[in-house]
C-alpha cells in the first residue's frame, strides 16, 4: 500500500497544485517521483512529528492540501495534541497518512505497533478515518480525501498486500464497498486484514454458508444506511480489524447498533486485538494468530451462531 | 502614529485588561500586560493588515502562540476595529466568543487557536513555507512566552525553519522572566536564551520589550542575505505598567478587585482622584 501511496499522491501533486508532502524522515527514494514533479511542495520534516502536523495546519490555513507521512505510531499518537487543536479543532482539510496500520511491522515490536490509532483519533471533531484494504484503496483514498473539506486519517498497512479489487471500485469516505455477495452472513472488514474476511468467507462455503463481505474502509462516519440495512437482515455481522478491540471498527459499530438499530436481527461478532501488547518478537502472521485474528476461529463463531 | 499616542494607546489598553480581569474574573493578567507593547508595535507599526479585509491572502499572520494572553490581543484587535469593541463587553460571558484563550472560529483577526503551548510556531512555519511556494511574500509573526520555550514543539520548528532558511518568519519572545509557577530560569535553565536561538540558526536579537519604537526597528529591520529566520528576545516586565503588579507572579493568575483596578487605572493615567468611585 505504501508503495501505491507514493505513486499516486505524486500523480495527485502533479494534477492539484494544492497537494503539499510532508514526511517525517522517511521513504527518501519511495518519493523521487514527487520530487521530480514538485521539488517545492515536498519536505522531509525531519524526526519531528509534532512540528510537522504543526506545519501542516499552517499550509492548510495558507490553502494548501498537506498530507503528512510517517510510521502510523509516531504520525498519529506521537503528535496527538497537534492532530486534536492544529488539525481537527481548526478543521483544515490535512490528511494524515500512517503507514504500518496494526502489526504490519510486528517484527518491530509494540513501539512500532498501531492497534490503538483508530480508536484514539476516532475521539476527535471533524475528522474522517479511512482503512484502505489494498493498494488500490489506498490510491483511491488519496483522491476522496482531496473532495473531503476536513482532516482525514488514512491508515495504510505497508507493503505488498494481496491485490483485492481486479479494478478501481467507486470510493467514496463513509460508503463501505461490497467486495464478495451474500445472505448467510456478513463480513465487515476495514483495512489490511481483508484476506483473512476472504478466508472467512471461503471456508464458509462447503458448509453451504455464503458470506458477504465488505470492505467497511471508514470506520467514521459509519455506513449508517449500510448498518441498517445489514443488522435488519442478516443473522450475523461480523467486525474484523487489525486493532484493539477499544475503540475500533467493532467498537464503534458496537455503540452504532446500541444506540440506532432498534429492533436489529442480526447478532454482532468482533474479532481484533486484545487489550496487551506483544510480549515476544514475531512476524506479523504468528502476531495476528497470538491475538486470535485467525479465519478458523471466526469461522468456527460464524458457524456456531447460525447452527 | 506617534509614539507618544501609542504609548497612550498601550496604556488605555492595559486598562481594559485589568478591568475585564476583575468583571470576567479572567486570569494571567501578568502575562497579558507584558506582551501589550509588543502587540501595539505589531499592530499599528508592523503587520500589513487591513480589518475591513481581515481574509485577505495577501495579509501578515500574527498568531499569539501564548494563547492565555487572548484578553490583550482582543483589546488590540477591538482598538483596531477588527470587530465592534462592545463585543468585548460580554467577555467570559455563556455564549461569547472572547473568553481566556482565542476560539478557532468566528473572531475577526484571530488566525489560530492557542492555549496549548507550543503550537504556535510550528503553525507559523507552516503559514510562512505556504508564503513561500506560493510566491507572496507574507510576513508571519509569532509571539511565544519564555516558559513556552519549554516546549519541545518549539525547538522542532526552530529547526525546521532554520532548515528551510524561512526569512519571512519572525518570533518574538515576551521574555518577562516568569512562568506559571516559578522563575523560567530555574524551571527549565532556559539560559542563555539568545545563545539557544543563535545556535540553533537564527538571527537573534534583543530588546527592551516596552519600548514600541525599537521594538518596531527591529521588526521591521531589512533582512541580510543569511535568510535566517529571525527571533527578538523581548526583555519585558511581567505586570508591566502597574507597579503593584510587576514582576509579582502572583498576578499570573491572582483576579484584581475593583479597589486594585481604581489604583491601576489612576497609576495609568487614566482615571482622576475625583473620578475614582465610578470605574467599576
Amino acid at each position: 500500500m505504501r508503495n501505491a501511496f507514493a505513486e499516486e499522491i505524486a500523480i495527485a501533486a502533479s494534477i492539484d497544485e494544492r497537494v503539499v508532502l510532508l514526511s517525517g524522515d522517511i521513504g527518501n527514494k519511495l518519493f523521487d517521483p514527487f520530487k521530480s514533479i514538485a521539488a517545492n511542495r515536498i519536505y522531509n520534516c525531519g524526526v519531528a512529528e509534532a512540528n510537522m502536523t504543526g506545519v501542516a495546519a499552517g499550509l492548510g490555513m495558507m490553502g494548501y492540501r498537506p498530507f503528512t507521512y510517517s510510521i502510523t505510531p509516531f504520525v498519529t499518537v506521537r503528535c496527538l495534541e497537534q492532530i486534536r487543536v492544529d488539525v481537527c479543532y481548526h478543521n483544515l482539510p490535512v490528511t494524515i497518512v500512517g503507514t504500518g496500520a496494526g502489526l504490519s511491522y510486528a517484527e518491530l515490536g509494540p513501539t512500532h505497533h498501531s492497534c490503538d490509532d483508530i480508536g484514539i483519533l476516532r475521539m476527535l471533531p471533524n475528522i474522517s478515518i479511512v482503512c484502505p484494504c489494498d493498494a488500490i484503496e489506498a490510491k483511491a483514498a488519496i483522491w476522496a480525501a482531496l473532495r473531503q473539506e476536513g482532516p482525514v486519517y488514512i491508515r495504510l498497512g505497508k507493503k505488498g498486500e494481496p491485490r483485492i479489487h481486479d479494478e478501481i471500485p467507486t470510493f467514496m469516505i463513509g460508503k463501505s464497498i461490497t467486495i464478495r455477495e451474500g445472505s448467510d452472513a456478513c463480513i465487515l472488514s476495514t483495512g489490511n486484514v481483508m484476506p483473512i474476511a476472504l478466508d472467512v468467507a471461503d471456508g464458509l462455503i462447503p458448509s453451504g454458508i455464503m458470506a458477504r463481505v465488505e470492505s467497511f474502509h471508514t470506520v467514521k462516519p459509519l455506513d449508517e444506511e449500510l448498518l441498517k440495512y445489514l443488522f435488519e437482515n442478516f443473522q450475523t455481522v461480523v467486525t474484523v480489524e487489525e486493532h484493539s478491540l477499544i475503540g475500533g471498527l467493532g467498537s464503534a459499530v458496537a455503540e452504532w447498533v446500541i444506540d440506532y438499530a432498534k429492533g436489529a436481527k442480526a447478532r454482532l461478532y468482533r474479532f481484533g486485538t486484545q487489550d496487551k501488547f506483544l510480549p515476544f518478537i514475531s512476524g506479523q502472521a504468528f502476531a495476528r494468530e497470538y491475538y486470535g485474528l485467525r479465519s478458523e476461529k471466526i469461522i468456527r463463531t460464524i458457524l456456531n451462531e447460525l447452527n | 502614529m506617534t509614539n507618544e499616542l501609542l504609548i497612550n494607546i498601550a496604556k488605555k489598553i492595559r486598562a481594559r485588561i485589568i478591568e475585564t480581569s476583575h468583571i470576567a474574573e479572567a486570569p494571567h493578567l501578568g502575562s497579558c500586560l507584558s506582551c501589550v507593547d509588543i502587540l501595539i508595535a505589531l499592530y499599528w507599526n508592523v503587520l500589513r493588515i487591513d480589518p475591513g479585509n481581515c481574509h485577505s491572502p495577501e495579509r501578515d499572520r500574527f498568531i499569539l502562540s501564548k494563547g492565555h494572553a487572548a484578553p490583550a490581543l482582543f483589546q488590540v484587535l477591538a482598538e483596531r476595529l477588527f470587530f465592534d469593541p462592545k463585543l468585548l463587553e460580554y467577555f467570559g460571558q455563556d455564549g461569547s466568543l472572547f473568553g481566556e484563550h482565542p476560539l478557532a472560529h468566528g473572531v475577526d483577526g484571530v488566525e489560530a487557536a492557542t492555549g496549548s503551548l507550543g503550537h504556535g510556531l510550528p503553525i507559523g512555519v507552516g503559514l510562512a513555507l505556504g508564503s513561500r511556494i506560493r510566491g507572496i511574500n507574507n510576513g508571519i509573526y509569532v509571539l511565544l512566552s519564555d516558559g513556552e520555550c519549554n516546549e519541545g514543539s518549539v525547538w522542532e520548528a526552530a529547526m525546521f525553519s532554520a532548515a528551510q532558511k524561512l526569512e519571512n518568519l519572525t518570533v518574538i519572545i515576551d521574555f518577562n522572566k516568569w512562568q506559571a509557577t516559578g522563575r523560567s530560569e530555574e524551571v527549565m535553565a532556559l539560559s542563555p536564551l539568545i545563545d539557544k536561538w543563535i545556535s540553533f540558526g537564527w538571527d537573534a536579537r534583543e530588546v527592551d520589550g516596552h519600548d514600541i519604537t525599537a521594538v518596531t526597528e527591529l521588526l521591521l529591520l531589512p533582512k541580510d542575505d543569511s535568510k535566517k529566520p529571525r527571533v527578538l528576545i523581548a526583555h519585558t516586565v511581567k505586570g508591566k505598567g502597574v507597579s503593584f503588579m510587576e514582576d509579582d507572579n502572583n498576578w499570573h493568575y491572582r483576579i484584581p478587585t475593583k479597589q486594585e483596578v481604581i489604583a491601576a487605572k489612576k497609576e495609568l493615567g487614566l482615571i482622576k482622584e475625583d473620578h475614582a468611585e465610578r470605574v467599576c
